[in-house]
């Protein structure tokens, strides 16, 4: 019935050094459908494939603003974010009730890292089953962080996380230089052709299944969902014929 | 024997006499600050079109007696804020403290860069909520604090929090006896905040200097050595050991009707 005998629970390291549940926490972000996250010198891009269960149901949301400078994409358990995303929220507005400050980035990602990291420590605990991309503007200007469930958490230039977000990172290492450079817009382009990338061939990008989320110097973090994004979606599209060549992914690796 | 596990080790009533246990009453109410101990008189402070100037002297008075003479009542704050404390100097190094705390922690977060580091009205928020939640605890910070420095809009700040955790804030402070003695003074200089533009480094010092010598002059709990300090965006610049200047008493000639002169 196990794997082995070290993933009875989420504390026990395994004689090589690991601690499976851990593990385990990380492949059920690979389940959720993909976030990309790009960060220039102004601005800061989620953007993000939603899913919906059935035809008849609605989407899973996967962009969630937290306080009006920053919000956060996430992969995988969507129950978890939420638990981390009260969290956030609470600490946020007691940072802003207590100092009169937008809480910094780097502060309110150590705070969820260093609780993601107890209940890997902690008998009974399980590690959270999701991972974020953390996105806004603060005192320091733009910022894109990533945590995963096992409490790590790094600073970033552009991340995709989530089912086949190989692709999207591929995508996102390719075009590396050009985003510090780039404007709110054409951060937009880039991580909407990221997400295209890591698309399985038989979906699209529409309306209805992306999210967009955007920070930048001077603009609160805002979410554009439905017909806010339509004209995002088509300039990006426009000339497909040519996306398609230069970012046709050879053989890959394929998470999931 | 005593089979009464309470009286064990206790000395026995038959040879010594009824134990007074009284004595060993230990749960007294819990007794909060009725009034301050050793206290600091009036901090002033003004603003001018580039930063702030604060002053306090060094005096800690035991009731009317000038108990210490070198006491420095300005405390700096990381590199944007000087606060000025008037009134318990104990609950002062309490606050002390805490602050240090805060910047400790602060510092470990992000030590490294300017932007994200605590500014003046950052640090005027958090210091009326612990004044404000001390008072609700009906165990007040015996203080009246004055918050200069720059704000995170890189504005001149200034802003006060007392005991009850009131705040307020003008382009002139002060604490104690200076709110009538030397505020009236400063606000000839600057009435609002669209004068403060107008007004120089030199001009809010020598306001602030001419503040100390009239509260010295009047105020029997202050003393003419303070301190002093001009908070701009290029720092701080603090002055611990200044002598009041050019004093004239020909004033108190003509003051008839107490002390030792009585007509």
């Amino acid at each position: 019935m196990f794997r082995n005998n070290y993933d009875n629970d989420a504390i026990t390291f395994s004689p090589q050094g690991r601690i499976f549940q851990v593990e385990y926490a990380q492949e059920a972000v690979k389940q959720g459908s993909v976030v990309v996250g790009i960060v220039s010198k102004t601005h800061v891009v989620l953007a993000a494939l939603k899913r919906n269960a059935e035809e008849l149901s609605s989407y899973q949301k996967k962009i969630i603003p937290i306080d009006s400078h920053y919000g956060i994409a996430l992969a995988g358990l969507a129950s978890d974010a939420r638990v981390l995303s009260n969290f956030m929220k609470q600490q946020s507005l007691a940072s802003r009730l207590n100092y009169d400050r937008a809480i910094p980035l780097a502060e309110i990602t150590q705070r969820i890292g260093d609780r993601a990291q107890k209940n890997t420590q902690e008998y009974g605990k399980r590690p959270y089953g999701v991972g974020l991309l953390i996105a806004g503007v603060d005192a320091r200007g733009p910022h894109l962080f990533e945590f995963q469930p096992s409490g790590v958490t790094q600073e970033m230039i552009a991340s995709g996380i989530g089912a086949r977000s190989q692709m999207a990172r591929t995508y996102l290492e390719r075009n590396l230089d050009q985003f510090e450079g780039s404007g709110r817009e054409e951060l937009v382009k880039h991580a909407l052709r990221a997400l295209k990338d890591s698309l399985s061939q038989d979906k699209e990008l529409t309306v209805d299944n992306t999210s967009i989320g955007i920070a930048g110097v001077g603009e609160d973090f805002k979410l554009y969902e439905g017909a806010e994004i339509s004209s995002w979606l088509e300039t990006t599209f426009e000339n497909k014929a040519d996306d398609e060549e230069t970012a046709a992914p050879e053989t890959m690796e394929v998470d999931s | 024997m005593n089979h009464f596990p309470q009286a064990w080790g206790r000395p026995r009533d038959d040879i010594y006499g009824h134990y007074n246990s009284s004595y060993l009453q230990t749960a007294n109410p819990t007794q909060h600050t009725q009034s301050p101990v050793v206290t600091g008189t009036s901090v002033v402070a003004i603003k001018y079109k580039d930063g702030v100037v604060i002053a306090a002297d060094n005096l800690a008075s035991y009731g009317s007696l000038a108990r210490f003479t070198d006491v420095k009542r300005l405390r700096k704050f990381n590199s944007s804020t000087v606060l000025g404390f008037g009134g318990d100097v104990s609950d002062m190094q309490y606050l002390d403290r805490l602050l240090n705390d805060l910047d400790v922690k602060e510092n470990y977060s992000h030590a490294d860069d300017e932007a994200s580091q605590l500014s003046a009205n950052n640090l005027h928020t958090y210091l009326s909520k612990v004044m404000y939640k001390r008072r609700t605890d009906f165990n007040p910070l015996w203080n009246h604090i004055l918050v200069a420095g720059i704000s995170s809009e890189s504005e001149p700040f200034l802003a006060s929090v007392d005991l009850l955790g009131t705040t307020f804030s003008s382009p002139s402070l002060a604490t104690g006896y200076g709110a009538h003695l030397a505020q009236p003074i400063m606000r000839k200089l600057v009435p609002d905040e669209e004068a403060v533009k107008g007004i120089s480094k030199e001009q809010a010092v020598d306001v602030v200097k001419e503040c100390m010598k009239v509260l010295f002059y009047r105020d029997a709990r202050s003393m003419d050595g303070y301190s002093i300090a001009v908070i701009s965006k290029e720092g701080i610049e603090i002055k611990e050991n200044e002598k009041l200047e050019n004093q004239s008493w020909q004033f108190a000639e003509r003051i008839r009707g107490y002390g030792t002169q009585v007509n």
